[in-house]
């Protein structure tokens, strides 16, 4: 029986804590007496048949939808879209559920006569996957019966030719999507929900559209009107990817198919990332003394890459299929099941490690964009209730926060970084001066559409992503970031994390409480 | 007092020493590790069951021949039979396991787990790691229905690894066989693998249950033929195991042929013994080994037919 996350007090007999800090950790002691730590929940029990399940799911559906059996037949056009890379985090290890889900599709599509068949990867505005890349998340057997044919498609939301606008919702959301989806007889769309953000409606109506039905849902009103992204009925990013969501299903049938993981994210050789620091055995302590030795010997590339290679042990908890709202219900309650820690009030200062990875660096680099991503969008808005944080209060974040750029991934990100931020950090003024010119900026697009870059105007959706955030706090501060890159972004570096709670007192008064958000692995507090 | 704070002196801090224990959590009580969670993953490694082939060979097999003399039968009825397969036999005495284990020829005997119980032979860590190690057991909880016991039983089988399962779950009381439990059944219902009925005969008589010393003899081993779970039912399975045994014992105190016959007839003795007084059930069994019986040679053993 896993153990449910909890709120540990710091005392004095409190062991120093893991604590990420990009591509390696460190541990490092809390102030007595004033500092808690949230620990996860450990991982549940996985499904004892996945593939049983997924049958299980597709034959008896959700909501007001018939077996999947029931909506195939010979000469329809099926098209089957699925996350793309940023899902989940680390990388799973094979069988990823795309190709458990996909292939049991298959079988049935095969079953039913159906010779029309296409897969879409739904990158929405991310980079296109390499073959390597679909191969893992898709298996070889569906890699090799449908790229060969031009079958195997990435979205493109840049295709003039390959979008089709289907309409505009009530509140004048454009619905621009990709045509082969409008044509279709039924669009099934293949989920992995890692965290309660993902899946529902924001799964077609962010992966399969184009940037003029993006923009309507990713902007800084919506994010800054999000309390928070993890919970649906109270973002206004997700309000508005609903309403185009269900704009999409009345002009095509969609067949949601919704898997969640559990928590485990890493390997055995590496458990002592996600045990509580006390419970650390000879084994755990020896591993991390030598993984800390020998990462302190590896240059930056050779550590990332090392990183990079870890495939998470991750497995499937649920799936459930059919209706898209109703799937997503039973989705979010297993999601919380796994991940919810309920949270006694906020403090006045809540720190976040950042890990190697977060959504949009997957093979790549975590460029100081993605780093004020991943805190300030991702990490500080694991929440339901409140923020960790009070309002005003400061968000440490532990990083490297290298000046460093993957120049074939994020090349809009190079020049919003060194142009854009050195002239202004507001999200409100960046939105209305430069949105539209790195959307349609020619080479970016050039590059989303032929290389393996994301969408010119993903930097900046990055810098909303922490709008709530920027809006809501006094202040982040770096640990151990490169100075000028934190600075650029308008952050405070600071050497360690004694200074930084030192610097930390400044903005919200002496001897301050501290809240150590213990993540990875990934958990979601209840704030009372 | 004073050790305390001496060894807090000398002990490395954490992370190259053990952490303190935060005051606020609660320690929980410590896992069990022996009985039936003792783990016996690592004596089916492989080093571990080279090792255990050397000492089979060394140790157990001399020591079992010195003792027990085992003369196998019937190991022709199941040389076809695709493994794994589940070995239950009757259980009178500590050496059925290794009189066993010695019987079966290679090819079966290395990828042979026993089941063992978890209170007897699992009670210590030097007994589990010796037992593990020498037999390959893995423990079964016998004094419950214990559906983990079952299912790690019915994984190793999955795995491919042969079972050796004693069905009456316990030693004879009295030297006569106690009534089958489903378990060797449930598993090859569950499993769909054959069920290979073995009869052990004259361990008993050497190292019954409380004996204070061991005697030298002669015992024999009968495989039967191996019974297929197909679709019949595990309750029925027991039935047709307790009478393949019985079967098996018949012939071993008798000749195939005639109990060929008394099977077709339905008059097979019952390896449980006469439902009578103590001492009857006693009487029956014929004189024990402390009775100098074990100086009577084979032949005056067995009850031949009389010459015509």
């Amino acid at each position: 029986m896993p153990r449910p996350g909890f709120v540990l007090e710091v005392d004095r007999s409190t062991p120093p804590v893991l604590m990420w800090h990009g591509e390696g950790y460190r541990l490092e002691r809390l102030p007595a007496q004033r500092s808690r730590v949230v620990y996860a929940p450990e991982p549940m029990a996985p499904l004892a048949d996945p593939d049983a399940a997924v049958q299980r799911a597709l034959l008896s559906p959700l909501g007001d939808s018939s077996p999947l059996p029931d909506l195939l037949f010979p000469g329809m056009r099926l098209t089957i879209a699925f996350d793309d890379l940023s899902l989940p985090l680390p990388p799973m290890r094979r069988p990823d559920n795309r190709q458990r889900v996909i292939e049991a599709v298959l079988e049935m599509a095969a079953a039913a006569g159906v010779d029309d068949v296409v897969l879409i990867a739904a990158l929405g505005l991310h980079r296109r996957m390499t073959d390597a890349e679909l191969r893992h998340a898709l298996g070889d057997r569906v890699f090799d019966a449908f790229a060969p044919n031009g079958c195997l498609l990435q979205h493109d939301a840049e295709d003039p030719e390959g979008l089709v606008e289907i309409g505009r919702t009530d509140h004048g959301e454009d619905v621009e999507v990709n045509r082969r989806v409008a044509e279709s007889d039924l669009l099934v769309y293949v989920n992995i929900n890692l965290v309660t953000m993902d899946g529902g409606h924001k799964s077609t109506s962010t992966g399969l559209m184009s940037y003029k039905s993006v923009r309507h849902h990713h902007n800084v009103r919506t994010l800054q009107h999000s309390r928070s992204l993890m919970d649906h009925t109270r973002s206004e990013l997700h309000s508005s990817a609903w309403r185009i969501g269900r704009l999409l299903n009345q002009h095509v049938k969609v067949f949601q198919i919704e898997t969640t993981l559990n928590n485990d994210a890493f390997p055995s050789n590496m458990a002592f990332l996600q045990k509580r620091e006390w419970e650390w055995g000879v084994r755990d302590r020896a591993a991390y003394l030598a993984s800390s030795q020998a990462l302190s010997l590896l240059g930056p590339s050779a550590r990332r890459n090392l990183f990079h290679s870890i495939k998470a042990p991750h497995q499937m908890t649920s799936v459930q299929a059919g209706e898209v709202e109703a799937v997503h219900a039973a989705t979010l309650a297993t999601l919380h099941r796994q991940q919810v820690v309920d949270v006694e009030g906020q403090s006045d200062v809540v720190i976040f490690g950042l890990p190697h990875v977060g959504p949009y660096n997957v093979n790549s680099i975590m460029n100081p964009l993605l780093v004020m991503c991943m805190g300030l969008g991702y990490w500080f808005n694991m929440y339901i209730g409140k923020p960790l944080v009070r309002p005003g209060g400061v968000v440490i974040l532990s990083h490297p926060t290298p000046w460093a750029f993957h120049p074939v991934h994020h090349p809009s990100y190079i020049d919003f970084f060194e142009e854009v931020l050195a002239t202004t950090t507001d999200p409100a003024e960046i939105e209305k001066t430069y949105e539209e010119r790195f959307a349609t900026d020619e080479w970016y697009r050039h590059l989303y559409r032929t290389s393996y870059a994301y969408h010119g105007v993903h930097p900046l959706y990055m810098w909303y992503w922490g709008a709530h955030a920027l809006e809501y706090t006094g202040g982040t501060i770096v640990v151990g970031g490169d100075r000028r890159a934190v600075r650029r972004m308008g952050f405070k570096p600071a050497s360690t994390l004694a200074d930084a709670l030192e610097m930390a007192e400044d903005q919200v008064g002496r001897d301050p409480s501290v809240t150590y958000f213990h993540c990875p692995p990934v958990m979601l507090a209840n704030v009372h | 007092m004073f050790t305390e704070r001496l060894s807090r002196h000398l002990r490395a801090p954490f992370p190259i020493g053990a952490p303190d224990w935060p005051s606020a959590v609660e320690r929980p009580a410590p896992r069990p590790t022996l009985g039936i969670d003792y783990d016996t993953a690592w004596a089916r490694r492989y080093p571990v069951r080279l090792a255990r082939v050397a000492y089979t060979e060394l140790v157990t097999r001399p020591l079992v021949a010195a003792v027990a003399r085992p003369h196998v039968e019937g190991l022709d009825r199941f040389e076809n039979v695709e493994g794994p397969v589940i070995f239950a036999a009757n259980h009178a005495s500590h050496l059925d396991l290794p009189v066993l284990t010695c019987a079966l020829p290679d090819r079966w005997r290395h990828n042979l787990v026993a089941v063992a119980a978890a209170d007897y032979f699992f009670d210590t860590r030097l007994k589990a790691a010796y037992f593990s190690f020498a037999l390959n057991a893995v423990p079964m909880d016998r004094s419950r229905v214990n559906r983990r016991s079952a299912y790690q039983a019915q994984q190793l089988v999955e795995e491919g690894w042969n079972l050796m399962i004693f069905p009456e779950g316990g030693r004879s009381h009295d030297g006569w066989a106690r009534e089958h439990t489903g378990g060797a059944a449930w598993l090859a219902t569950r499993t769909g693998r054959p069920l290979v009925p073995v009869h052990i005969q004259g361990t008993g008589r050497l190292w019954p249950r409380g004996a204070r010393r061991i005697y030298t003899g002669r015992t024999r081993v009968t495989f039967g033929r191996p019974l297929s779970p197909g679709e019949v039912p595990a309750r029925e399975m027991v039935g047709l195991l307790e009478s393949a045994v019985a079967q098996l014992a018949d012939e071993a105190a008798t000749d195939w042929w005639s109990a060929r016959q008394r099977a077709a007839k339905g008059s097979t003795p019952d390896i449980t013994g006469p439902r009578a007084a103590a001492w009857r059930r006693a009487w029956a069994l014929g004189p024990s080994p402390k009775d100098g019986a074990r100086r009577r040679s084979p032949a005056e053993e067995r009850h031949w037919p009389p010459r015509p």
